[in-house]
């Protein structure tokens, strides 16, 4: 090829690269979901601005939007982290309900505290319940061969069993009549909004914070080297002595625990008692940011938003133009698909990478090339 | 004479920029063997993967039998009567003989008529010079048998042509004489022409009658065995002398130190639960390459995953400096535990990281690469690769790029700079230099000399024996599991060794 690309350029591109498959995925589910659209007659364009409009429109969906996103961030960390170890986890959901169950009894089993320190306590069981229930599956996969993507699943579903026993049987609040919850939070123990003027609980920094602290750890931290090293090959792991089933327990726990953070958020910001409506998909949710951030903390930061809005908009959709609730659904679906079977372009963007950085090189620095 | 003569003329291949075959004009005579020599990427592959229609060549013609003839599939390469033996079998264990010749063919029946099948086998194998029963399971077959099976199904399959790779690599010397015997006399009575991918001159002078030798996928020369020497090839292969005959001075091994390595009443089993290692005990000293020989196979593989912490040892136990040892990365970095596993880029290396990081394996989390103890200090992990680049020369020299996209003699150079930079007291090495060209060879052999030198103790585990009686000062033979055999390099004798790898001093009693 002989087309002249200023360095700079080259540079930007290789840097850029990565996003790609993401990008690509992103204009094909648009161009799939416009043919559904269409196919159903729906006026295609209105139904993009009504998205729009009900994602980031006004303050009250961005508000809508970030409420959504707060707990997206958490729980595509429990699937993100440990994907840096090579595991494929798809149980945020059980970890994300049961973290809110132990957030909402704590109070309960607990004498009266500041609310600071109560929030600490309940924050500390969310988590603690939330890694537990992931660190099984890590367990079970090192342990006892156990496939860590079935494994997760299954135990999100026994998770969910459990919640619903308990809320519904021995943890159930008697005043609660027909929608069975766990006794009330005290008023002074639930989570307020960020302030007056912008209506979004503190789960939303909350959810910023620990992307970026989840950032710190695994590009820049020791840990998280060790982690890359176990899921990029487990032999050489073996070879240089790391502690492969312990880091890949730790990576399993930690990704738990955010889940189950996002839990007490919504049990103490959102619901206010632990009930079925905790039950509401963010743990599958979490799933599509994490692979539409492919893994990286910090862009899943921007892919939860992102996905955010997307649910944000369902209820315009349903009351303008008349489509189901499911549309949202069927959106996110598409995208998924999209986004795995865009992953198949990975080899060739490392390929494109090494190309457009060579470019990007000035001579002065240019490489010994040969054979 | 129903072998085929095979010429080609000018014959070219390009992979982008690279030039992997220029201008090769190749001639085998018919009912010959002819030897086809050259370092790795000298492209011998390339060009019978061209012969062959795996990789069709894209300049240059080929005549089969002094007619110029298309090659563009390998059915096309089939139809001319041009097979392939590879390196690697390319049976199905599960089936037995017959079912193997049988599936082999290009058009097999829909369905198949095994009655008949039989009988037209049974006497087919009357007619050839070996025979196997075609009802036995191929998993039961000796490598020696399995080899000649890929013959056998060569010829059931009327080639008049057969390419091998590298046929012997697999076999103990008696097995690889006893082939290649049978080959030169299928040659000469001129039922086939064979010819032969090889780096072993004594394979080439023993059994070939022409040889042909290429560098950087140009010819350098053809003539007939007789007319050369191995010295003239050697210099052709290298386009100079060659370096191995720079001797690194070795002191002899001081015998009454403590031995830094000691492995007593290993058992280990493999991936399929099986006991594959059964009680081994060795020991190396400071100072010391203690060679472990053995037929692919034999537990050689299980024996070093054990030492590398890739896999669990059922019983026995290591000690490394008089202390247990667990291969837990505390006591790698106390007791200076180096290794270099085979395949280094699926044993040693992470192939979607950098080379940089790559470099940083050993050291990532020790107080020179990082800050405050947790904080990864990518600067100084550049400057190291920097340096460790240059040391051991690594090309590309760049630290960023992924290291799967280097070439293998590359990838083993920096997984070298990793483990050999720093102090070494005990270095576990298996088949360093597995499908790497003489100039890496003779670095790594010279590396490992001088770490020995320093005062290291080397574990090398080689299916190579040259390899072994060039570099151990003792020498191990481990056949199915056990340790069969021991002696002093200097006092070993090549077909005492085969013997024992081949397990028949273990038969016998």
């Amino acid at each position: 090829m002989s087309i002249r690309i200023p360095p700079v350029a080259a540079r930007g591109l290789a840097l850029g690269l990565p996003a790609l498959p993401t990008v690509l995925a992103v204009a094909t589910t648009v161009l799939l979901f416009s043919v559904f659209l269409w196919a159903r007659e729906i006026p295609v364009l209105e139904a993009g601005a009504l998205i729009y409009q009900g994602a980031f429109g006004s303050t009250f969906s961005w508000e809508n939007t970030l409420l959504r996103a707060a707990p997206l961030m958490l729980t595509a960390l429990c699937v993100a982290l440990p994907a840096r170890a090579g595991l494929i986890i798809i149980g945020g959901e059980g970890a994300l309900v049961l973290g809110g169950l132990a957030a909402a009894v704590t109070p309960l089993w607990l004498p009266a505290l500041p609310a600071s320190l109560m929030w600490v306590a309940m924050a500390a069981a969310a988590m603690a319940m939330g890694g537990f229930w992931i660190g099984l599956s890590g367990w079970m996969r090192q342990r006892r061969g156990v496939n860590e993507t079935i494994g997760s699943l299954l135990l999100s579903y026994i998770a969910l069993a459990v919640f619903r026993h308990l809320v519904e049987g021995p943890l159930r609040d008697p005043a609660s009549l027909n929608k069975p919850s766990t006794a009330p939070l005290p008023d002074a123990y639930s989570v307020g909004v960020i302030s007056d003027t912008f209506y979004v609980h503190w789960g939303l920094v909350a959810g910023v914070v620990v992307c970026a602290l989840a950032h710190v750890l695994v590009r820049h931290s020791v840990s998280g080297f060790a982690f890359s090293i176990v899921g990029g090959n487990v032999r050489a792991a073996r070879m240089i002595g790391l502690p492969v089933n312990r880091l890949v327990l730790v990576t399993c726990v930690l990704g738990g625990a955010a889940a189950g953070l996002a839990g007490m958020f919504e049990v103490a910001a959102v619901q206010g008692s632990a009930n079925a409506a905790l039950i509401a998909g963010y743990g599958t949710s979490g799933i599509l940011v994490a692979f539409a951030a492919r893994h990286n903390p910090l862009a899943i930061i921007v892919c939860a938003i992102l996905l955010g809005g997307v649910e944000a908009s369902g209820s315009l959709l349903q009351r303008r133009l008349g489509l189901p609730d499911a549309t949202t659904l069927i959106l996110e679906g598409v995208l998924f698909v999209n986004l795995l079977a865009w992953e198949a372009l990975n080899g060739r963007v490392l390929h494109w990478r090494i190309h457009w950085r060579e470019r990007g090189r000035t001579p002065a620095e240019g490489v010994v090339q040969h054979g | 004479m129903r072998a085929l003569s095979l010429e080609t003329l000018s014959a070219g291949k390009s992979y982008g920029h690279f030039r992997a075959l220029d201008g090769v004009s190749l001639k085998v005579r018919a009912g010959t063997v002819h030897a086809l020599l050259g370092e790795n990427g000298a492209g011998k592959s390339t060009l019978v993967k061209g012969l062959v229609g795996y990789d069709p060549l894209d300049s240059g013609s080929i005549l089969v039998s002094d007619r110029e003839r298309q090659i563009r599939a390998p059915r096309e390469a089939h139809a001319l009567g041009i097979g392939m033996v590879y390196q690697h079998f390319t049976v199905a264990p599960g089936l037995s003989v017959a079912e193997n010749l049988v599936l082999s063919r290009d058009d097999p029946p829909l369905r198949i008529r095994w009655k008949a099948e039989r009988e037209r086998l049974r006497a087919f194998m009357d007619e050839m010079p070996f025979q196997l029963d075609p009802d036995r399971p191929v998993s039961g077959l000796a490598a020696g048998e399995k080899q000649k099976l890929e013959i056998l199904k060569q010829l059931y399959l009327q080639r008049r042509f057969i390419i091998l790779d590298e046929p012997t690599s697999v076999l103990t010397p008696q097995e690889a004489d006893e082939v290649l015997g049978l080959m030169r006399g299928l040659a000469h009575a001129g039922e086939v022409s064979v010819l032969m991918i090889t780096h072993k001159f004594r394979e080439v002078t023993a059994f070939a009658d022409d040889v042909t030798v290429l560098r950087k996928g140009a010819m350098v020369g053809s003539c007939a065995v007789a007319d050369t020497t191995v010295e003239a090839l050697s210099g052709w292969m290298m386009g100079r002398a060659p370096t191995h005959n720079t001797v690194v001075e070795r002191p002899p091994v001081n015998e009454k130190v403590e031995p830094c390595l000691r492995v007593t009443d290993m058992v280990a089993h493999n991936d399929k639960g099986v006991e594959a290692v059964h009680r081994v005990s060795l020991s190396v000293r400071p100072g010391e390459i203690v060679g472990i020989a053995g037929i692919s196979g034999n537990g050689q593989k299980e024996l070093t995953e054990v030492l590398l912490g890739q896999r669990q040892a059922e019983s026995g136990s290591v000690f490394i400096n008089g202390r247990p040892y667990h291969g837990r990365r505390e006591e790698m970095l106390r007791e200076k535990v180096h290794s270099l596993p085979e395949e280094p880029l699926r044993n040693a290396c992470i192939g979607t990281m950098s080379v940089a990081e790559n470099l940083a394996l050993r050291q990532f989390d020790q107080p020179a690469l990082c800050r405050w103890g947790w904080w990864i200090n990518r600067a100084a992990i550049d400057k190291q690769a920097g340096e460790r680049i240059e040391r051991f020369q690594v090309s590309p020299a760049d630290p960023a790029r992924p290291i799967q996209t280097l070439s293998g003699g590359n990838v083993q150079r920096v997984v070298l700079a990793r483990e050999l930079t720093e102090e070494v007291a005990v270095l576990i090495v298996s088949n360093p230099v597995f499908g790497l060209d003489f100039a890496s060879v003779a670095m790594i052999h010279q590396r490992l000399l001088e770490a020995r030198n320093r005062g290291a103790g080397v574990l090398l585990l080689s299916e190579d024996l040259d390899e072994l009686l060039e570099l151990a000062d003792r020498i191990l033979v481990i056949h199915d599991g056990h340790i069969s055999y021991q002696t002093r390099a200097a006092e070993a004798n090549r077909v005492e060794l085969g013997r024992h790898m081949a397990g028949v001093e273990a038969e016998a009693c």
